[in-house]
């Protein structure tokens, strides 16, 4: 590998299909080495973000540049980027060592042998070399087309749903095996993924993509703790919304909200004293006991390592707690308070 | 529903192609090789009947008896016959080959076109049939010709001082051949190229490969099945074609369809002619067996997904 790997930085890039605008403005800084995760439902635009910085896709307008070097308008076979097709895309009529060799033409016979050896043994397929792909199983032909896109040393190696077509016992195992492989050879990845649990269990940071913008980046804990939207808030596990207005303009981050239950506090940057917002609390972290906002338990349920519950509140919506139980809970039906830290709540215009 | 009535249904959907083989293809060829073994004689029909329907089974025997092979002795013995086999597979291979070479091309081209343009270029490579093939065969005559189209326009162009000499040659009938079977190469091919899983060229220029290096490494591999339906395609009946050797050859260009063709019509021997068709069946088997093992290698790498 190389001594310092170059960054992959994209600046405002679009990518237009006639009025639509299946990636917005998407501006990106990857760390070197670092393992990132695009997540998103289907039609995000994930996928041709990740086209465009193969080249597969020419941008509308936008840069895309690696260290020094533009890839903007380079074809995608002169980018020293590869990439690992959620099809896997492997050659049908070439053996596996075929496969994994294509892409090591200017090497010379031998030491492309020396190559695809060494990434059978990376990927565990020695003594798969000569086998066809389509007498592969699913798992296996997923490790041929890892090493494959991992045979030309890539500066950056970019994968589409990379175990979307895996079943789920083998899904746990493989991701891994990719973080694994990944953390060995210190490429940075860009993954692309629908599955908010396999983006937190890969990731250093995920970025959250929603209608062709890239809505925000983060590490897995900090987008779970304070995520800037109620759709990133959603998508990554239970969430308690609270609407309220924003109170008045302190120090720090640490805001008031006025919410018709009493006032609450929450982090939130740079937003003005009035703003319609949401507080959002995860389950968890709702602490019920004698200080908080009033509230009904009208339903506790026993899950052994913690209790879930449904609190009414005055004006009868429902807030999810869950937490490890203890003797001496409130029962269901009984009156509590509620209330949660302003470190745990995230703040973000209604 | 049960599996049995399926199954019987499974089987009657399967009959009907028996059933055309038998009528419309094993039975005439049973006929053209019952022929084959007369003998010719002045007579309507031209030819001794081998079997007489109303001797039962003294007939079966002298029909036994009365099968003589001297047509086929004929065919093997006279270099005139051999000339005109070698020949006929001669143009049909030449031809096959421009047709791979002019094909591939054109087919890779319609399936990369833009996906809405593909049904108007389909339908232009088919138009030409909405025309006699007679007529477009006689068409090139008038291009070919030394004063026709095609010698017009280069003495026009000053590329050439006097007319080039192409009809009643065996130029002219490759570019016969070719121009009408191209249809039959081109869409067999295309539809192919058009089922190629685009990400594969994806990951190929991914990974390196030229643009060049991506049609000749995969597209092309991929493709080999349709181009050895599209050859087997036009490889058979341009062996015994007959039209385009009549109308754009010389009196020298030899095909087994032209001699069918006389011995049938001209010499009225009927015997003889059915000898040389089935002569042109037994040839044309050789290569559907060969493309037929070529096919089915295609089936197991070109459908991976």
């Amino acid at each position: 590998m190389s001594d310092v790997p170059p960054r992959l930085t994209v600046r405002e890039l679009t990518k237009s299909f006639g009025t639509y605008r299946a990636v917005d403005a998407v501006t990106l800084d990857l760390e070197p080495g670092e393992f990132f995760c695009l997540l998103g439902p289907s039609g995000c635009g994930k996928s041709t973000l990740l086209r465009l910085i193969a080249g597969f896709e020419r941008p509308t307008s936008g840069q895309i540049r690696l260290g020094d070097q533009d890839l903007t308008g380079l074809p995608p076979h002169r980018r020293p980027v590869n990439m690992m097709f959620q099809s896997y895309a492997l050659f049908p009529h070439m053996s596996v060592a075929g496969n994994i060799g294509y892409g090591l033409k200017d090497m010379g016979r031998t030491a492309a042998a020396v190559r695809v050896a060494e990434l059978l043994r990376l990927v565990r397929l020695e003594g798969f070399g000569e086998r066809r792909p389509e007498t592969l199983s699913g798992g296996q032909r997923q490790r041929v087309a890892l090493a494959r896109a991992l045979a030309r040393e890539p500066q950056l190696l970019l994968l589409d749903e990379p175990l979307g077509a895996l079943d789920r016992g083998l899904r746990e195992e493989t991701q891994g095996e990719l973080r694994t492989i990944q953390r060995r050879l210190g490429t940075a990845f860009v993954v692309v993924t629908h599955d908010p649990e396999e983006a937190m269990m890969l990731a250093d940071r995920i970025g959250v993509m929603e209608a062709g913008r890239l809505v925000q980046v983060a590490p897995p804990i900090a987008l779970y703790r304070r995520p800037v939207n109620r759709y990133v808030a959603g998508l990554l596990g239970d969430v308690n919304l609270l609407p309220g207005r924003l109170g008045p303009d302190a120090a720090g981050e640490v805001r008031t909200v006025e919410t018709p239950h009493g006032i609450v506090q929450g982090r939130t940057t740079s937003l003005a004293e009035g703003t319609p917002v949401v507080v959002a609390v995860r389950p968890e972290d709702l602490v019920l006991g004698a200080q908080g906002l009033p509230a009904t338990v009208t339903e506790a349920t026993f899950l052994g390592d913690r209790l879930r519950r449904t609190l009414r509140l005055p004006d009868g919506s429902f807030l999810r707690a869950s937490g490890p139980p203890a003797e001496g809970d409130p029962p269901a039906g009984s009156e509590t308070r509620v209330a949660f830290s302003a470190d745990a709540a995230a703040i973000f215009p209604a | 529903m049960s599996g049995r009535s399926r199954f019987s249904f499974d089987r009657l959907i399967r009959l009907p192609p028996f059933v055309w083989l038998g009528a419309f293809f094993l039975l005439p060829f049973a006929i053209t090789l019952k022929i084959s073994l007369s003998e010719p004689a002045t007579a309507i029909p031209p030819y001794l009947p081998v079997l007489d329907w109303r001797g039962g089974l003294d007939g079966w025997s002298s029909f036994l008896e009365a099968l003589n092979l001297d047509n086929y002795a004929t065919l093997y013995a006279d270099p005139f016959y051999r000339d005109a086999a070698l020949g006929s597979l001669g143009y049909a291979a030449l031809a096959s080959l421009i047709l791979v070479a002019v094909g591939t091309p054109l087919a890779y081209a319609l399936s990369r076109a833009p996906a809405r343009w593909q049904p108007l270029l389909l339908a232009l490579v088919i138009v030409p049939f909405w025309t006699s093939f007679l007529i477009r065969i006689y068409a090139w005559i008038a291009i070919l010709k030394p004063e026709g189209l095609l010698n017009l326009v280069l003495l026009r162009l000053g590329l050439i001082a006097r007319p080039l000499t192409i009809l009643n040659t065996d130029a002219a009938v490759i570019i016969g051949l070719v121009y009408a079977y191209l249809p039959f190469m081109v869409l067999p091919l295309y539809a192919v190229m058009n089922r190629l899983d685009p990400t594969l060229r994806d990951a190929a220029a991914d990974l390196g490969a030229s643009p060049t290096r991506v049609f000749w490494s995969v597209t092309l591999p991929l493709s080999l099945p349709g181009i050895a339906a599209g050859a087997a395609l036009c490889f058979i009946p341009m062996v015994g074609e007959f039209i385009i050797p009549d109308l754009l050859g010389s009196s020298e260009t030899l095909m087994l369809g032209r001699v069918l063709w006389t011995e049938f019509f001209s010499n009225r021997d009927w015997p003889l002619a059915s000898a040389v068709a089935v002569l042109i069946l037994a040839i044309v088997i050789v290569p559907v067996v060969l493309f037929r093992d070529s096919l089915r290698v295609g089936e197991g790498t070109g459908e991976g997904r």
